[in-house]
């Protein structure tokens, strides 16, 4: 798929996403939007996966491990016909399967349970190892959020990706600069990264994470490097394209009341006319 | 203990796991082995040798570790996830939680030496609350053999369940008890001698001191049932009922806190479906002292003669 029907699909994505949270009056809708450019560009470009057989073996393999941000990957899976789309309209109510971090037992597409960070790396070490160990070319995605890469789990499993030269593991860090209360910087920051998994043994590459161009290049297998699990740090902006939200520490989860809903549809759907056919 | 025991009688289960295990790799090349530098003391040197691209190995590092056997199982693995007890299901618990249990991968967690089997190592390395953590995880069968032929029977039954487990294996030498063709059955326990003045439930290196306990009761006249209950989840309610029912008296013996593991499941039942007098001998709350996995279950009342005591007490309660 072409860059253009991409970033149009991903603003379809966010549309989505702002209504869904809209209406739930819940979500964490500054990290949606800085994940939804990365989530688009593996499901719509990359990835090989199949709502018909969402366990089909040798599908490839995608973790949320920033399972807050449920909702993006709950637009795309919805998408990509995994889920129906009006079932987006149920997120966080009683019993909907779509709850606030993603479930593999009850949602198709989700492979495994994510909400306490630190969790998706390690099992997506365990699936790329599975599928070296099978001589099976599927591969492995995991997203990442940067304040979550202070989670010391990440880092184990960081150095036994590279032990066991899983070249068909990428690794995406959701690098917004902003965790829930504050910046990385003014936290714990463990920027810069790519010097920290270049010293670990991975093979790193920096880029524009809103730039559909650099994401598919970068994610994509011509760019891995045989015996070594591949980073990519995406630069990405939090509440990304929507004015008041980005780069906002206020919107990790805040919801937006009537009028901030009216405007970032807006400026949401202005975006969109530039990708009308 | 006062136990005329053989050392030669005496066996260490890990072998019967290990020894199960490579049989049924041979058999099923999805079978692998994860652990976290406990090759050693998982005693996985056979697997190692036998299967070495399966033995697979991450280092210190047990959070990884069970994420790591998550993810193998979400690939088509069958992954036996083996560490130290104490550091599988307290340093990695979060991990059994969300990635295993929640998840519902399809892992064999795998927790050697626990309970106090590194009696003189201390506290750090006890597990004695390892049962009351995982049994609070839905979806998750918690359970501890008794001797190698019980080990053998759960490695098995476990590679065949679909859905993940606990087995918690120690390294104290035990006597065989079960009959050598015995199967494992999840939820069921097996009466190892009929009696009706009281019952003794106990699993894992208790089973054989409840024994012992039950032989010195008879010396006095008094017949002890004594229920080998390998599964503290799901538990054989059925079995505690009928017991119950039949006996009037229960005590529990196991290697581990006395809150929230056998002891604590076989209350539950009995409050809820069939009050009777009831004790619970385990760790009574307190961070062990030093000395070796058997002294300190004497120390701790589960000598035989211990155990038997506490079951002449509560013979004496239902009066």
């Amino acid at each position: 798929m072409e860059a253009h029907d991409l970033r149009a699909i991903a603003n379809r994505m966010r549309r989505r996403d702002l209504h869904a949270v809209y209406e739930a009056g819940a979500g964490h809708i500054g990290g949606e939007m800085s994940v939804t450019d990365l989530l688009t560009a593996l499901y719509f470009h990359i990835m090989n996966v199949n709502p018909l057989e969402p366990r089909d073996p040798n599908r490839d393999r995608m973790v949320l491990s920033k399972g807050h941000a449920a909702l993006a990957l709950y637009v795309v899976l919805a998408e990509k016909g995994f889920i129906p789309k009006e079932e987006l309209s149920t997120f966080l109510k009683p019993h909907s399967r779509l709850n606030g971090h993603p479930n593999c037992v009850k949602v198709p597409g989700v492979e495994t349970n994510t909400g306490p960070l630190g969790h998706g790396l390690p099992v997506a070490v365990g699936m790329a190892k599975a599928a070296k160990l099978n001589g099976q070319r599927w591969r492995t995605f995991v997203i990442v959020g940067d304040g979550e890469m202070q989670e010391g789990s990440n880092w184990e499993a960081i150095m036994a990706a590279a032990q066991f030269e899983l070249d068909n593991l990428t690794l995406i860090i959701d690098h917004n600069g902003l965790q829930q209360g504050a910046r990385l910087a003014e936290t714990n920051n463990i920027a810069p990264l790519a010097p920290k998994l270049n010293a670990f043994g991975w093979k790193v590459e920096e880029i524009d994470g809103h730039d559909m161009d650099q994401i598919c290049k970068a994610v994509s297998v011509e760019t891995t490097s045989k015996g070594k699990p591949k980073c990519v740090i995406a630069q990405t902006t939090k509440g990304q394209g929507i004015s008041f939200m980005s780069d906002n520490v206020a919107w990790h989860h805040k919801v937006p009341n009537h009028e901030q809903f009216e405007q970032a549809m807006k400026e949401l759907e202005e975006a969109a006319n530039e990708y009308a056919p | 203990m006062n136990m005329p025991l053989d050392p030669a009688d005496l066996h260490d289960c890990r072998d019967a796991f290990t020894s199960t295990l490579e049989a049924l790799a041979a058999a099923n090349s999805d079978i692998v082995a994860v652990c976290n530098d406990s090759v050693g003391s998982s005693k996985l040197g056979g697997f190692r040798e036998k299967f070495p691209s399966r033995l697979i190995n991450v280092g210190i590092a047990e959070q990884n570790m069970v994420g790591v056997g998550a993810g193998l199982a979400n690939g088509g693995k069958l992954p036996f996830v083996c560490a130290a007890s104490p550091f599988l299901t307290g340093r990695a618990l979060e991990q059994i939680k969300a990635d295993v249990a929640y998840s519902q991968a399809n892992v064999k967690l795998v927790g050697i030496s626990s309970g106090m089997a590194y009696g003189e190592l201390g506290p750090t390395h006890h597990s004695i609350e390892d049962f009351a953590w995982i049994r609070a995880l839905p979806g998750v069968p918690v359970i501890a053999p008794a001797d190698r032929i019980e080990t053998a029977a759960a490695v098995r039954w476990a590679a065949d369940h679909d859905g993940p487990c606990f087995l918690r294996l120690s390294r104290v030498g035990v006597p065989d008890i079960l009959p050598h063709d015995h199967v494992f059955e999840l939820g069921k326990s097996n009466v190892l001698m009929e009696g009706g003045d009281i019952t003794l439930i106990a699993n894992g290196v208790l089973t054989h001191r409840a024994l012992a306990a039950a032989t010195l009761l008879e010396d006095r006249g008094l017949s002890a049932r004594v229920l080998n209950m390998a599964c503290v989840r799901p538990i054989d309610a059925e079995a505690i009922v009928q017991a119950a029912s039949d006996t009037a008296a229960i005590l529990t013996c196991e290697e581990h806190t006395i809150f929230g593991g056998l002891g604590s499941a076989v209350a539950e039942v009995v409050v809820d479906e069939c009050p009777v007098p009831m004790k619970r001998l385990g760790v009574p709350g307190v961070f062990a002292h030093t000395a070796s996995a058997n002294r300190l279950l004497d120390d701790f009342g589960m000598s035989p003669e211990g155990i038997a005591n506490s079951a002449l007490e509560l013979i004496d309660r239902k009066g």
